[in-house]
């Protein structure tokens, strides 16, 4: 196993489009729940522990060999609006492309081909992970880490935040990370035994109501 | 049963601008995308190449603007092409990144294109535009995305940008000099711009318009015409 | 040289405790008879868990839950089952809210509903909020399973603490089966221990959240169309009049999810939704 590859898979400037997407900041914004660095760690560590922990453990689980349409089920019931559920497939299209040129492998191909338009993100990921030779808890550490290095990097653009702040705020989350990444690559394994309930289904109603919401702006900088 | 998306697509992911050839073999459409400062008129080239050229060419226009559409809702009132064959990539701000470093929305954007216009049954396209949100001079097209680029500055930017140089001007497929019209109201001295332009980009080539004159984006469309010549005859 | 080791305090593995609380569960089932009406073969209380028949219009069954004393205390072990077989329509509602409160112990109560829908047949399952008291702990599942022509209405409402109060932990879990395939699947888990509940990423200082869900074969044919609730002005943390959105599911289902200050103000964002959904 090469622990370089989590770092290629980790880098904010793989190629997989999530420089255009907000992680629900630009909304979190616009309505002055993120206004300075406090408030970003606050709202990151709420995404962290819900949408985060969510997508960490499907990740891990993709990376652990599970069914990854199976998984891909799984994350539309746990996505109960249709603006995430297209994000997370749109994101999960281009990961797909960015996965497929780097860590080549048929168990990518076999999921493309099932799911043309996109499979959820963190499933790719996962499976991407997979490729690259990564353990499941790999994978969650890649995905919990995105979840809250996407709103944080988007702040920055937004409200013109220093960047020093923004990044100590990812540094401050660095136990919750550990926590998350933990927990889900803990619950990935229990999928075995248990089947998919066992992957946690945390719900950040607030996300999920303000994606909806933001996905029908006319003007904003960020796809989502 | 899903009921997000019930239409099925074809499996397509090419890597990038890099693969010359559909699936089926047949040469893909040429890529060109165009770039350059804010307010040269890009997007008016981009309507003015698609009033000259959607007579004898299938072409379809990817946008990347900075704020979600705002490029591509200008072309859809301009009506210089049906609505379906104009897409448009939201950037989170930053048009270079999508255009050079992560070029994946863009690809998708491209090859959705080429579905949508194939579905039609009108036959395949021929070419797509990709255009840049308004940047800096030093914002380029990666390889991985278009075959070639034009950039676009224009006379009212002041006539030291083709001496300052900058990826843009001086690696640029095609320079377009715009709104050479206005040069006399803003005291800008062409042949100064062209022998600028000359030492910086040796024998590419550069093309002075002025958009609101009759014709006027004809030096681009016939360089075009050119490209997509080359491009017909390349292997497949 | 012999080391002198203490003795070793040898301990089995403790037993699970004996919960000190109550354990019931209440049944109801809703069955078609030779004419097509609703009857209620089993409809049986337990414990807190009263059951009350309703007065009902043709072709339905009416139950309402009635709580015969203050419940779940701390180590109770609640469950409420209901199944409509098919071709019924049964609707339970509640006469009160059920408030979570700390039993003597400290100890997690439970409450796990099982609801069974079975085809062509409709359940209604509208109860009361569930409030959370300070230093209660309840641990509350609702599992569903849906025949692929069953129809399901259900609300979900909680209210964390009572008035000005802080909230105790609550933890709940709503899983949707529909012809054995997970249409949703969503947790919350609020209060004391649970990490980053508080924040401006998941109620933003609101109190009351809820879901309104909505099965049914009709949605097949065209999804429900998304709405925002509420039409609030954003930035108002805690003291708006809430928010919330209703939008399709993947299956074919549509979910309301809201937030508000109380539980006056999310039932309203509920109503509406439900307004919107049913026509």
């Amino acid at each position: 196993m090469s622990r370089a590859a989590l770092l290629v898979l980790a880098d904010g400037r793989f190629p997989a489009g999530g420089h255009a997407h907000s992680g629900g900041a630009e909304p979190a914004v616009a309505a002055g729940r993120i206004k300075d660095a406090a408030t970003l760690e606050r709202f990151c560590r709420g995404r962290l522990h819900t949408a985060g922990l969510v997508a960490a453990a499907l990740a891990a689980a993709a990376a652990a060999g599970c069914d990854p349409l199976l998984l891909d089920d799984a994350a539309d019931a746990r996505t109960p609006v249709p603006a995430l559920r297209q994000v997370a497939r749109r994101l999960g299209r281009q990961m797909m492309r960015a996965a497929r040129a780097t860590w080549p492998d048929p168990a990518l191909d076999a999921l493309a081909a099932a799911r043309p338009r996109g499979a959820h993100q963190p499933v790719v990921l996962g499976l991407a992970a997979r490729s690259a030779g990564l353990a499941p808890l790999d994978a969650a550490y890649a995905v919990a880490y995105e979840s809250i290095s996407g709103p944080a990097t988007a702040t920055v653009r937004l409200l013109s935040l220093d960047p020093f702040d923004a990044t100590a705020v990812l540094a401050h989350l660095a136990a919750d990370v550990d926590l998350v990444a933990r927990q889900a690559a803990a619950a990935a394994e229990r999928v075995a035994t248990e089947g998919i309930d066992a992957l946690p289904a945390a719900s950040a109603p607030l996300l999920d109501i303000t994606a909806q919401a933001h996905a029908a702006w006319p003007v904003r900088l960020f796809a989502s | 049963m899903h009921l997000d998306h019930k239409d099925t697509f074809p499996e397509r992911y090419t890597y990038s601008a890099a693969a010359p050839v559909r699936p089926d073999g047949t040469r893909r459409a040429l890529r060109i995308g165009l770039g350059g400062p804010v307010g040269t008129g890009k997007t008016a080239t981009v309507a003015a190449l698609c009033r000259a050229l959607r007579d004898e060419l299938s072409i379809a226009v990817v946008t990347n603007d900075i704020y979600t559409r705002e490029d591509a809702e200008f072309l859809l009132r301009e009506a210089v092409l049906p609505p379906e064959r104009i897409s448009a990539v939201e950037t989170g701000a930053c048009p270079h990144t999508a255009i050079r470093d992560d070029i994946s929305a863009n690809l998708e954007a491209v090859e959705d294109l080429e579905a949508a216009v194939g579905a039609e049954g009108n036959g395949p396209l021929d070419l797509v535009l990709v255009e840049s949100g308004g940047d800096n001079l030093t914002a380029t097209f990666s390889k991985g995305l278009v075959d070639a680029q034009i950039f676009v500055i224009d006379v009212a930017g002041g006539d030291d940008i083709p001496r300052k140089g900058g990826p843009g001007v001086t690696s640029a497929d095609l320079l377009v000099i715009n709104k050479t019209d206005l040069a006399p109201y803003v005291g800008v001295d062409l042949e100064g711009m062209a022998r600028d332009a000359k030492a910086q980009r040796g024998e590419l080539p550069v093309a002075f318009t002025a958009l609101k004159a009759e014709n006027g984006v004809r030096p681009v469309a016939d360089w075009v015409r050119a490209r997509l010549a080359e491009w017909t005859v390349g292997p497949a | 040289m012999t080391l002198a080791l203490p003795p070793r305090a040898v301990r089995p593995p403790a037993p699970a405790p004996p919960s000190a609380g109550l354990h019931a569960t209440a049944r109801i089932v809703a069955r078609a008879d030779a004419a097509g009406a609703t009857r209620l073969p089993v409809l049986d209380g337990d414990g807190p868990l009263a059951l009350r028949r309703i007065r009902a219009g043709a072709g339905q069954a009416r139950v309402c839950v009635v709580s015969a004393m203050s419940a779940p205390l701390g180590g109770d072990r609640l469950a409420l089952e209901a199944t409509a077989e098919a071709g019924t329509a049964l609707h339970v509602t509640a006469a009160a809210a059920t408030v979570a409160l700390p039993g003597r112990t400290g100890e997690t109560a439970t409450y796990d509903v099982r609801l069974t829908v079975g085809e062509g047949a409709r359940l209604d399952w509208l109860p009361e909020p569930l409030i959370s008291a300070r230093g209660s702990d309840l641990r509350m599942t609702t599992t569903v399973e849906l025949a692929p022509t069953a129809r399901l209405v259900l609300r979900e409402e909680q209210v964390l603490g009572r008035s000005g109060e802080e909230t105790g932990a609550l933890r709940s879990r709503l899983i949707v089966r529909r012809a054995g395939r997970t249409l949703l699947d969503q947790e919350t888990a609020y209060g004391p221990g649970g990490p980053g509940w508080d924040t401006s990423a998941v109620l933003d200082g609101n109190r009351a959240l809820g879901q309104l869900l909505v099965v049914g074969p009709e949605f097949e044919d065209g999804p429900a169309e998304v709405r925002l609730l509420g039409g609030a002005p954003e930035g108002q943390p805690g003291d708006g009049p809430g928010q919330g959105v209703l939008a399709p599911l993947a299956g074919p289902g549509a979910l309301a999810t809201a937030v508000a200050p109380d539980a006056l103000r999310l039932r309203r964002l509920l109503d509406e939704a439900a307004r919107a959904v049913t026509g």
